[in-house]
């Protein structure tokens, strides 16, 4: 490990190290300034900032929803929750069956029924179909919005309507209602009335649609597949009624073909967004209609039969668990975390300053702060690049990883002082120590971060968020033991308090017993160097028994005292 | 304290030592019967699952005007007559109320009687509604991971240390260390919730990593003895505990300390329910898991090894050296 000069290489490290920490600060910087996207706290979760997380469980005869479907449900669910106009909702995935919906501050009943009604897919027919703008261009030449339509309008049909694409249900009111619709802001879809026309938009919000009442539902689909269409190449969804859902089908088949458009045109409305609306083609009696043509690629085809078949198979989801937290509580819970944080530092610091490494302390408290700084910065950016939410469990696993960062440096002094022991120069135990340390900590380290890989995979949400604090903290600390400890202690081993070991230096030879073997020998400073055991087992056989059992007494006397430490 | 130095001196020359392997069958009844107790102390108290376990609502009202229990228990029979409710004011100001299973609805309407009744603001009532397959869910995932953990850890080590018996002794150290420390925390009357299962978790990381660290230490010592040695493979690897002894008492102390200050604090403030629970488990395995190391995997490590015909060769060879 000893380079020609390991001063410079050292001045070197530290040097990355203040870039490293300055890039992290910059990159944050930019988030806040330029991006307006991050922020120079971290995010809170919701337990810390107060709120409401919901718990949906699948509800599935015995079978394990796919993880389609389960995207799908929480794709459904993030616009049923965007569309109460909740903002800042999170809707993740959790284990094979679970969905957690977290809301800040407090989820009205409204939303909550919202969150836990089952997706509807539901076939109407079209009445009428425009583009989605909600304004007309009026004599003046100004844009205009549609006014909000007035309620003395008649909302009744004058003629009792005989089918689901009659124009009949058109009342005056329905159309006004129509024209000032807006896809921006849609209605809830859990208020519509199955056995009235609804206006719906589709997906894209570029079309807005006036459609009859209920046909169908989702669940006369058995099946939705994308598909080649043999004759010309182009892409296809090819969907399957079951008997009931063939029969009807049929009938509404035979009833649309041959009308002019919109009457022909016929809706799969999902979640009350229309996602499809093709015109009927041909009289379809064998529920195997397919939907092709313009604008349908491998992709969208894709997606499309996706949410027919989901559609078709609506899993219902059952609240397992909800939770509301008071912001008060949130905050103070946070203010005890950071409190006991605090208090925990000042106690490892006194520990090792006073006690047990003397003005070798400053280094682990120096080396604790670096990674302070580093973790919080660090935080930041991971709130704003991948919505990193800091919960309870996570300020706890960074309060319990100082424990385990100081450890590092513990195994490292120690490992310095046992070169000590056997008579090295201090400069060349720091180089030794370093090279036996290492090892140590590698391995040790890779247990840690293993346990918080397969904690981070496997665990729920809550203890999601400790696996990725502890995991963190432990690259982090490798990192900081490379380019900040092992430099610094480089360094310090040529000043003069350390290098001269000065006794309270926490590294003084003397004190560390190297002149108990004086011997002089020429070792490779590598980390296969055989140690003379010999030497050592020699001076174990000398001792008379008496020496012996006053070496224990004494041994036994000391441990008493160190441990009302 | 400069006789820690001085204490660290002999223990590295092996001048003073504290007799891991040679006393193993003392440390080893000490460590059966610590396993037994916790194993069998939770039949003898009953042991206490929170709620995330056995399904129910809780309820918690920051800063009510009054501290009046009864006003909790009328709160929760307005709305259902049959609940049992269990009030408990903590830290002083805030009241607590756990109630069996309500339906969701009635939970609110509970939430919305207590805030009634406290004089606070709605926003200032925490509910939780929690379906009692929840904790289990989270156990059983817990467990997979505690499975795929160990076979992980266990690879490992074999590969590193070159012998699986170095991952049977770190794992049979963990297993120990998780049936003292849950018992300790069954003990001390405190309920099994997901964040004391967070902190069993965590201090399963702990264990195996302190283990390894002085392991490695071990390792060396071993590796160093050839033929020629003065050392039988015992006091070898006696030695590496001992010459890592100081290592493991400041570390233990230095890991403890954060720790203990979480759990002190979250006890005598109110409710952190979250932070006691994780903290407590967390303390109680730190110093289990350094007790577990130095006085249970390394004599069984050693006891493992000595059996191994060329090891016992070389055993003997020391001994008869010595005679």
């Amino acid at each position: 490990m000893a380079t020609s000069s390991p001063v410079r290489r050292a001045v070197r490290t530290l040097t990355g190290l203040l870039v490293l920490t300055a890039v992290l600060f910059g990159v944050n910087a930019l988030g806040v300034h330029v991006f307006k996207e991050s922020a120079w706290v971290p995010e809170l979760a919701l337990d810390l900032q107060g709120g409401t997380q919901i718990v949906l469980e699948a509800q599935t005869a015995d079978e394990t929803p796919s993880d389609e479907q389960m995207r799908q449900a929480v794709t459904i669910i993030r616009q049923r929750v965007d569309a109460s106009g909740v903002s800042e909702a999170e809707v993740t995935t959790q284990g094979a069956n679970n969905i957690v919906v977290q809301i800040p501050g407090v989820a009205d009943d409204a939303t909550r029924e919202r969150i836990e009604a089952s997706a509807q897919m539901q076939l109407r027919k079209v009445l009428y179909a425009d583009a989605a703008a909600n304004t007309f261009v009026g004599e003046d030449g100004e844009t205009t919005p549609y006014p909000t339509p007035d309620p003395s309008l008649p909302a009744t049909p004058t003629v009792e309507p005989t089918a689901g694409n009659d124009p009949n249900w058109i009342t005056p009111a329905l159309q006004a209602q129509f024209f000032a619709y807006d896809c921006a802001q849609p209605s809830d879809p859990s208020e519509a009335a199955d056995d009235q026309p609804l206006i719906a938009c589709d997906e894209t919000g570029s079309a807005k649609y006036l459609l009859g009442p209920l046909e169908m539902d989702g669940s006369s689909i058995s099946d939705a597949q994308a598909v080649v269409d043999q004759q010309n190449g182009q892409w296809a969804v090819q969907l399957r009624f079951n008997g009931e859902g063939t029969k009807t089908f049929g009938e509404i088949s035979q009833q649309l073909y041959g009308q002019a458009q919109p009457a022909n045109m016929f809706a799969f409305v999902l979640d009350g967004q229309v996602i499809s609306a093709p015109t009927m083609d041909a009289v379809i009696t064998n529920g195997r209609p397919s939907i092709s043509g313009q604008g349908i690629t491998q992709e969208t085809a894709q997606v499309l039969a996706d949410q027919l078949k989901f559609g078709a198979l609506p899993i219902s989801f059952e609240v397992v668990s909800s939770d509301t937290i008071s912001a008060t509580l949130g905050s103070q819970q946070l203010q005890i975390g950071l409190i006991a944080g605090l208090i925990g530092l000042g106690l490892v610091a006194l520990y090792v300053v006073a006690i047990s490494y003397r003005a070798l302390g400053f280094v682990i408290i120096a080396s604790l702060a670096v990674m302070a700084v580093l973790t919080y910065i660090l935080l930041c950016i991971l709130s704003w690049r991948v919505g990193y939410r800091l919960s309870l469990a996570g300020v706890a696993g960074l309060i319990v990883t100082i424990g385990f960062t100081a450890d590092s440096f513990i195994v490292y002094f120690e490992r310095i002082r046992d070169e000590l022991r056997d008579g090295k120069t201090i400069t060349g135990a720091v180089e030794d120590g370093w090279a036996r340390a290492k090892r140590t900590i590698y391995i040790s380290k890779s247990i840690n971060i293993l346990a918080a890989v397969v904690l981070y995979i496997l665990a729920d949400a809550t203890v999601k968020g400790f696996a990725f604090t502890l995991g963190l903290t432990t690259v982090l600390d490798i990192l900081i033991f490379i380019i900040f400890t092992h430099p610094v202690m480089q360094l310090l081993a040529r000043t003069r308090f350390f290098g001269g070991g000065h006794p309270l230096s926490g590294l003084d030879p003397d004190s560390l017993g190297a002149v108990f073997r004086g011997r002089a020998q020429f070792r490779a400073p590598a980390v296969t160097s055989p140690r003379s055991s010999r030497a050592r087992g020699e001076a174990e056989r000398r001792q008379t028994i008496a020496e012996r059992k006053e070496a224990e007494r004494r041994a036994g006397e000391r441990l008493g005292t160190e441990e009302n430490v | 304290m400069r006789s820690m130095g001085q204490w660290g001196n002999d223990l590295y020359t092996g001048k003073a030592s504290v007799p891991f392997v040679a006393r193993r069958k003392l440390w080893f009844i000490i460590a059966i019967a610590l396993v037994a107790i916790s194993v069998l102390a939770p039949f003898v108290r009953g042991v206490e699952l929170s709620i995330e376990f056995t399904g129910g609502s809780q309820f918690t009202v920051s800063a009510p005007e009054s501290t009046d229990q009864s006003i909790a228990t009328d709160a929760v029979h307005s709305v259902d007559g049959e609940a049992e409710a269990k009030v408990t004011v903590v830290g002083g100001t805030d009241i607590r109320v756990q109630t069996t299973q309500l339906s969701q609805d009635e939970t609110r309407q509970v939430s919305a009687a207590l805030a009634e009744g406290y004089g606070v603001d709605a926003a200032e009532v925490t509910d939780s509604f929690i379906g009692p397959t929840w904790g289990a869910d989270v156990t059983r995932q817990s467990l997979w991971g505690l499975g795929v953990f160990l076979v992980l850890t266990f690879v490992i080590l074999a590969i590193y240390f070159r012998t699986w018996k170095m991952s049977v002794a770190a794992i049979i150290g963990l297993v120990d260390v998780l049936v003292i420390t849950i018992g300790i925390y069954a003990l001390a009357g405190f309920a099994i919730s997901p964040a004391a299962v967070i902190g069993f978790l965590t201090i399963l990381g702990y264990s195996l990593y302190d283990t390894t660290v002085v392991f490695d230490k071990i390792r060396e010592n071993t590796a160093e003895d050839g033929e020629i040695s003065g050392r039988t493979f015992g006091e070898s690897v006696n030695l590496g505990v001992n010459q890592t002894l100081v290592r493991s008492i400041n570390t233990s102390i230095v890991a403890a300390l954060p720790v203990a200050a979480i759990l002190f604090i979250g006890v005598i403030w109110l409710g952190a329910e979250t932070l006691s629970d994780i903290s407590l488990s967390i303390f109680v395995g730190i110093l289990v898991a350094t007790y577990s190391t130095l006085f249970v995997s390394a004599p069984l490590y050693s006891l493992m090894r000595e059996k191994e015909p060329a090891i016992a060769q070389r055993d003997q060879r020391v001994l008869g050296a010595r005679a």
